[in-house]
């Protein structure tokens, strides 16, 4: 599945975006040594998890999740950019500027690969937002220079809008990893994840659950004709 | 932060009166409600570094769950569903609200600095 990449750009709004939806596929991309760079949006500042039991608050939390991230790149092992936006706030702010921002970092990276979320189709405004400002960026370069894009969507009717994903990693051989990048996140971990540090039989069972909805990471190839 | 202590959210909310104050104010069901559960609602509000000065603030309530006002010149602030509070080494007033997994609700939080934007 994982074709050799020269390198890839993984651009999403939230620390632990990466971690949920393409931590499989960032892990395959490292054991064939392809270098990878996230660009992550926003430190996540106003996230409703605290941890559970609550550790963080309102105004703590952005340093909290930004130790989170850190940590989760080092499990990735990849390079890790913070863009500095503030969560909630992408969609207000203009597409054009964000657009010229990213195309500003392709540029200087020269990825073969982007993966970003599908405009439209990936739930969280913020989502949208940056995956529109991504797609945008990489429309405005030269089409000879032009990464692929991956685009990831969550939305209910995706499929049914627009048949299955082209791109469909199975990350299970990889689990593990991607379940020790998602428990970097550990204030939002809990949340998302439930009771995963109760008994050991309880988080056996669990993490077979996650494995099941969290196994698979799929992509549309973005059409730029 | 702590269950909400009655007395000392007072005194807090009686030191931070009748002088220029910094509010943060948010409510929030997240932006994944009608993701989860389509008959839901995604709503939520937040203003961030709100200069006002209040004449006097009051928290009212129980049963581990109050309300918070503040009166105006010519307006209020008012947050309801708070639980817990702290005063952070920068002495601000933080209170908020979470449900039963720790997912906050509703913040109300008084700074005589401005908040980090």
């Amino acid at each position: 599945m994982i074709a050799l990449e020269k390198h890839v750009v993984v651009i999403y709004p939230h620390p632990d975006d990466e971690a949920f939806g393409a931590s499989g596929t960032i892990t395959q991309f490292r054991q064939e040594g392809v270098p990878v760079t996230y660009l992550c949006g926003t430190l996540g500042e106003m996230g409703r998890n605290m941890g559970n039991p609550t550790f963080a608050n309102r105004e703590t939390l952005s340093d909290f999740r930004r130790k989170e991230l850190i940590d989760a790149c080092n499990v990735m092992d990849v390079e890790l950019r913070m863009l500095g936006y503030r969560d909630k706030t992408l969609e207000f702010e203009s597409r054009d500027e964000i657009a010229k921002h990213l195309k500003n970092i392709l540029e200087e990276i020269e990825p073969s690969l982007v993966i970003t979320h599908y405009p439209g189709h990936a739930v969280h405004p913020d989502h949208n937002a940056m995956g529109a400002a991504a797609i945008e960026a990489v429309k405005q370069m030269d089409p000879d220079k032009r990464p692929k894009v991956w685009a990831q969507a969550i939305s209910h009717d995706h499929v049914k809008l627009f048949g299955e994903p082209d791109v469909i990693n199975n990350v299970k051989p990889v689990f593990d990893q991607k379940m020790k990048t998602i428990m970097a996140h550990r204030s939002q971990a809990q949340g998302v994840l439930g009771s995963m540090n109760g008994s050991a039989e309880a988080a056996a069972d669990l993490e077979e659950v996650a494995k099941e909805r969290l196994g698979y990471e799929s992509f549309y190839t973005w059409n730029f004709d | 932060m702590e269950p909400i202590h009655i007395e000392e959210v007072q005194k807090q909310l009686d030191r931070l009166a009748n002088k220029e104050v910094y509010v943060h104010l948010e409510t929030t069901n997240g932006a994944y409600a009608s993701h989860f559960n389509e008959n839901a609602y995604n709503v939520g509000a937040f203003i961030r570094n709100a200069k006002v000065n209040y004449l006097h603030g009051k928290i009212v309530g129980d049963n581990g769950t109050y309300r918070v006002g503040l009166k105006l010149d010519n307006g209020w602030v008012y947050a309801e569903g708070v639980n817990q509070w702290e005063l952070d080494e920068q002495d601000r007033l933080l209170m908020a609200g979470h449900d039963r997994e720790g997912r906050l609700m509703v913040a109300l939080e008084i700074s005589e600095q401005p908040f980090k934007n």
